[in-house]
């Protein structure tokens, strides 16, 4: 027997995920060349301006960089921002996600 | 302990939201609801009434600053009119859909274009659609007795209550009024218990979009869509029913008045005609009945007291026997017909009753009724239904073609 | 640069997965925003692109509390809940309205006028994508002149940009900031700082809209910061009537070497329409407007 909706009024709880898998709405894909990021490059906590940048808050500022590619929406301004132009949007294949 | 002292109708309704101990008070001026927040305010300002009083800048801010006040747990109240109502008519909504125990006195006033300060109630009852609970007053007394039954009631059910009383006639008028004790009403209002949470311990998002369809959450719980949550208010008012008799029922016994609950009669029992209004009105129409009655027509009314939730039930029972129904009523449903006369109709129908009914639409803008007035109404009702006419609407002491 | 971010608040109030666009100016303002306030906070926000971040029933994609209003009366809202909280011992919360220029500059200025005038204690914070852009980009009166909007089709926007930031300070407010989405430092320090200050605080944020203003999201910093670079957006702050530049602008006053707004307006498909006299316009009312603030700044 499914339970029914107990709230008399709409009232949200946060979650992750609440417009989906955001990472479905990229046609290009970030790709970090290690070679190039400086906190890669100098192997400790630097730059990390994709972080600050990023609107969705999905890059994790460690070394090496990592972005949450599940969520990441494609929108391309850490590539556009680094300084070491590390960063890479790899357009998809057509038909391709 | 009696306390009767000599009060307007305003003046009643701000001793109520004292007596209530409202903690959010939000405040705009409109005739003749101005007294009732200028009284709270003096008594606000000399520390008598330990409350936040916000002079907003408009009668939509109104009603904003009692829904989001409401939202975290405060007791609210304010009073308004004519076309301060209409100025929050998109809040009023919003409060109601909120679910929040919102008390909101309506003055009640006619509305323009042109302008009129005078009475007439097409401002509430314009809003009849907005899932509010609606009480009409029939007297000072009443508004004061209502207002606290309103905390009861809005809290238990979470549904907003508009008690309306009409302008200058009750507003302005001053008769005597049995203030309740303090102690009293602090024991017969339980204290409110929000179900909204809007708080940094547990962090919700209240009132966003909502689509159509039903949706699960991040828990895989079935949430509700749109008019999975419209139908709970929907249900909530039809319930509160039961709860506004009840309501009234506990305050007759601790106060020891008794309003009627959702209607009340005068001379119905054995009545070939019965008269039905609201409000002040319906007060007037008691003098007819009287005047009526010594004219050797066995009339009787039916004094409706509260209007949303509309009283199916009991309407079928009041005007079940009798042979002619003759409404008068202060708004017009344009396009159409008096609403309370439309409710009354649609109330009747499916039982097999097919009682006459005439309506009268009477004292716009403040035009005076009087009960000769009514009286003689009635007897030319009472004329067209026997010549077979069943269904008229006049404009009573007016103008027409 | 990374001592800075590493002052930062790290916890994102932001979570991933939600419903703003790609490459969205006010998702990053916001960002920063959330992280300077900090979870004793309590949210009310109109109908916008920032209800629509804030996600549908029954889940939210951000984790403070909220509490949505109609279009109008977002200011009124915070009015409500900083009464009520008072009235339930809770004073100690801090109250953000948040609206987009059409909820302050049109739909909601009655009411914010209200609530400043009252000194209201609360943050009344304007996200400024210069239209209501969660409609489908129709043009409000923080439109600026030039631009072409759904409602402005054709001829573009006629009238000068509305200077809500002079309109607020005409209120005898104890703080007033303008800042943008691509100085995300700047925004935080000035939350980090308005939360400490009681009475009515204002403060409005530049957010570029690439779908609204016809760039790529790969540009949304980049156009933002051309807007502080080319001097029509100015970072300053005024503190009980003291004016103050801040952050790139604060350099720019002290070096004088703003670029021609040409800069910003090239780089935008809204602004293709834009005459050469509407052009002219905006550089002399930038330059004017500079004037008066270095003025203000040697105060």
């Amino acid at each position: 027997m499914e339970t029914k909706d107990d709230n008399i009024s709409a009232m949200c709880k946060p979650a992750v995920g609440e417009a989906g898998k955001t990472g479905d709405w990229r046609d290009a894909t970030p790709v970090i060349d290690p070679a190039k990021c400086i906190a890669s490059v100098k192997n400790r906590p630097a730059c990390y301006l994709c972080w600050l940048y990023c609107p969705e808050g999905i890059v994790t500022a460690g070394v090496p960089v990592e972005i949450d590619l599940t969520y990441c929406k494609g929108c391309g301004i850490c590539a556009e921002e680094c300084p070491a132009k590390a960063i890479t949007m790899v357009m998809h294949e057509e038909g391709k996600s | 302990m009696s306390d009767v002292q000599i009060l307007t109708g305003n003046q009643a309704a701000a001793h109520a939201v004292k007596l209530c101990k409202v903690q959010v008070i939000s405040a705009y001026p409109i005739t003749p609801s101005t007294p009732v927040t200028e009284a709270i305010s003096q008594w606000v300002e000399r520390g008598e009434l330990k409350a936040e009083y916000i002079r907003v800048e408009s009668e939509h801010s109104v009603m904003t600053v009692c829904i989001s006040a409401s939202t975290v747990g405060a007791r609210v109240f304010t009073s308004t009119s004519s076309h301060g109502l209409l100025y929050m008519h998109e809040q009023l909504h919003w409060a109601a859909g909120s679910r929040l125990p919102i008390v909101l006195a309506c003055v009640n006033r006619g509305v323009g274009a042109p302008w009129s300060i005078f009475n007439d109630q097409q401002d509430s009852i314009a809003q009849r659609d907005t899932g509010w609970i609606q009480i009409y007053c029939r007297d000072n007394q009443e508004i004061i007795d209502s207002l606290i039954q309103a905390y009861r009631i809005a809290e238990q059910v979470y549904c907003p209550v508009m008690v309306c009383y009409d302008g200058f006639i009750l507003s302005h008028t001053m008769m005597p009024v049995d203030i309740p004790d303090a102690d009293q009403v602090c024991r017969f209002l339980p204290p409110y218990k929000p179900h909204t949470i809007l708080s940094p311990e547990d962090p919700r998002n209240i009132n966003p979009v909502i689509f159509p369809w039903q949706r699960r959450d991040a828990e895989g719980v079935l949430r509700d869509g749109y008019m999975d949550l419209r139908w709970k208010l929907q249900h909530a008012l039809e319930g509160s029913r039961d709860v506004i008799v009840e309501t009234c029922r506990a305050y007759a016994e601790e106060f020891g008045r008794d309003h009627g609950g959702m209607l009340w009669t005068y001379r119905a029992n054995d009545a070939e005609v019965l008269l039905a209004s609201m409000g002040s009105l319906a007060t007037e129409a008691t003098v007819a009945v009287d005047l009526l009655r010594e004219q050797g027509i066995r009339a009787g009314l039916v004094g409706i007291r509260v209007y949303r939730p509309f009283p199916r039930r009991e309407v079928r029972e009041a005007f079940g026997k009798v042979p002619a129904i003759v409404v008068f009523e202060k708004d017009i449903s344009y396009g159409y017909e008096g609403a309370l006369c439309a409710d009354i109709k649609a109330s009747l129908y499916g039982t097999g009753i097919q009682t006459p009914v005439h309506h009268f639409i009477a004292g716009l803008g403040g035009r005076d009724v009087k009960a000769g007035e009514l009286a003689e109404a009635v007897r030319s009702s009472l004329a067209a239904i026997a010549s077979g006419n069943s269904e008229k609407q006049t404009w009573l002491n007016c103008v027409t073609e | 640069m990374p001592e800075k971010l590493f002052k930062v608040h790290k916890e994102e109030y932001i979570l991933p997965g939600n419903r703003a666009c790609s490459g969205c100016g006010l998702t990053l303002a916001y960002r920063y925003l959330l992280k300077a306030l900090g979870e004793n906070t309590i949210l009310t926000l109109p109908a916008s692109c920032l209800t629509v971040l804030h996600g549908l029933y029954p889940t939210t994609s951000v984790s403070i509390p909220c509490l949505n209003c109609t279009f109008a009366s977002t200011a009124a809202s915070a009015s409500g809940l900083v009464a009520g909280l008072a009235a339930m011992n809770r004073s100690d919360i801090t109250v953000v309205a948040i609206a987009g220029d059409g909820g302050t500059f049109d739909i909601g200025i009655q009411a914010l006028s209200g609530a400043a005038e009252r000194g209201t204690d609360f943050i009344f914070v304007c996200y400024d994508n210069e239209g209501y852009m969660n409609t489908g980009t129709q043009r409000s009166s923080a439109t600026p002149a030039g631009a072409l909007t759904t409602t402005t089709p054709f001829l573009t926007k006629q009238q000068n940009k509305k200077d809500m930031m002079k309109i607020m300070e005409g209120h005898d407010i104890p703080y007033l900031a303008s800042t943008s989405a691509s100085f995300p430092m700047d925004i935080y320090d000035k939350f980090v700082k308005a939360k400490r200050i009681k009475g009515t605080r204002y403060i409005q944020i530049a957010t570029p809209c690439p779908p609204g203003w016809a760039f790529p999201p790969r540009d949304t910093v980049k156009i933002g910061r051309l807007a502080v670079e080319t001097g029509i957006v100015v970072l300053y702050e005024i503190e009980d009537g003291k004016f103050r530049f801040t952050g790139r602008s604060k350099t720019l006053a002290e070096k004088g070497a703003r670029a021609p707004v040409i800069n910003f307006v090239e780089r935008q498909g809204r602004f293709r329409k834009m005459s050469m006299e509407q052009l002219g316009q905006l550089q002399r009312s930038v330059n004017n407007k500079w004037s008066e603030y270095l003025k203000r700044a040697a105060e």
